[in-house]
């Protein structure tokens, strides 16, 4: 019974042939959940808002993989990559949602009829359809400014999930339930990094703080609802992003202190534009890379 | 993951496209991390098991890097990392003094008594 390794364990838990190597012993994450529209919810508010949170993360992740091949570490590097495939994997989930609704704008017009809605989804639709804020959108900077971007989001998604946990949608509560682990996960992680990077070197801290003052204007428009955010919180669907702000702001403060950064002035509260498909030219170029292959083989498969 | 390795040789030769972020080579903080040895159980393993090795800057930051580099396939619950530098070792030159001696006890091996089948770990 004693395996001489713990892959031996794995493999012998999976019937010897070696293909924990292809991943095993995962738990489906919606097996078993109830994917009825609840009464009363619009079908188009709940497909779009899947769409801000389901893009929020694909855009992130492909942020994220963009480190991959060029991070400072080897280990940093796996470590960012498992991150951006737990955003990816919660990607895939909203944006099938979303699917499942009939909130497919242009891209089922586009994708060839074999591709799934979530793939039709990720690489047919164009930048002023996606509806990712800027914050996921931004370009990397250096390594402290990533750091500092992912501690941001994941502060503030996490926030949004574990509230979402309660969600009358039981498909969005199955992900916001699965999707709290991940980030609190990514949050620590970039947590630790901010504090080790700010209270480190003089030119690490100076890298850092840099990076939070170029991050810190993104904040503008991630506390205002749009219509569909606010129709769905009345219904109990959705989180009003008002509501995690006190404890965003809270979350930040500590460990920017922690960190020994300077806490810029919390901007004013802006539009919500990447909500609305408002996008810099930043999202075109990442969107370009994204989906250059998706669109040139549209009957691809792999 | 040996301790030498260098930007030129493998990891940091992949070009870098325009979107690729440009960091400055971190060629002596390599240096300075630490080598840290991991120990992972599985889910039904009994007990910690070396798995590998990393580098980390410190402890705390090895557990995590253990997390992500060794247990991403549902390999373990429960990590524990050891800064290589901190574990004393045999030496390979006192082999035969060291291991030698135990080769003809067969006494000492518990092979005359009758295990009952159920008697599990054995």
């Amino acid at each position: 019974m004693h395996e001489e390794t713990v892959y031996d364990a794995l493999d012998h838990a999976h019937g010897g042939e070696g293909h924990w190597a292809f991943g095993t012993g995962f738990d489906e994450p919606l097996a078993g959940v109830d994917t009825t529209v609840p009464d009363g919810v619009d079908h188009a508010d709940l497909g779009t808002y899947c769409l801000m949170l389901g893009d929020d993360a694909l855009v992130l992740a492909q942020r994220l993989t963009q480190w991959v091949t060029a991070a400072p570490e080897l280990e940093e590097e796996v470590a960012i990559a498992n991150v951006a495939l737990d955003l990816l994997g919660q990607a895939r989930l909203l944006l099938a949602r979303a699917g499942s609704v009939d909130v497919l704008g242009r891209s089922r017009e586009r994708a060839s009829a074999s591709i799934p809605d979530e793939d039709a989804l990720a690489y047919f639709r164009d930048a002023d359809e996606f509806r990712c804020t800027a914050l996921s959108a931004a370009d990397n900077g250096d390594f402290g400014q990533t750091m500092v971007r992912l501690l941001v989001a994941a502060t503030v998604r996490l926030a949004v999930f574990a509230r979402l946990r309660d969600s009358r949608d039981p498909v969005l509560a199955a992900i916001a339930a699965k999707g709290v682990h991940e980030l609190t996960y990514h949050r620590d992680h970039a947590a630790r990094w901010v504090l080790r990077l700010g209270d480190g070197t003089a030119e690490s801290s100076r890298r850092a703080q840099a990076g939070v003052d170029a991050v810190w204007p993104l904040l503008a428009d991630l506390f205002t609802a749009t219509d569909v955010e606010r129709r769905l919180a009345a219904a109990g669907v959705a989180v009003d992003p008002a509501d995690v702000r006190a404890e965003v702001h809270d979350v930040l403060t500590t460990v920017l202190d922690r960190a020994t950064l300077r806490v810029p002035p919390w901007p004013a509260d802006a539009p919500p534009r990447g909500r609305l498909g408002e996008h810099g030219p930043e999202l075109v170029a990442l969107l370009e890379t994204l989906q250059g292959l998706a669109r040139q083989h549209p009957a691809a498969t792999w | 993951m040996s301790t030498d390795v260098t930007a030129e040789g493998g990891h940091g030769a992949v070009p870098t496209g325009p979107e690729v972020p440009v960091e400055p080579k971190a060629s002596t903080a390599r240096r300075d991390w630490p080598l840290y040895e991991v120990f992972v159980r599985g889910k039904r393993g009994l007990n910690h098991v070396h798995v590998g090795s990393l580098h980390a800057p410190d402890d705390e930051m090895a557990v995590h890097a253990a997390r992500d580099v060794y247990t991403r396939r549902n390999e373990g619950v429960s990590i524990w990392v050891v800064r290589a530098a901190d574990i004393t070792a045999s030496s390979p030159d006192e082999k035969d003094p060291m291991f030698a001696p135990s080769g003809d006890k067969v006494y000492r091996h518990p092979t005359f008594y009758d295990i009952p089948e159920d008697v599990p770990h054995m």
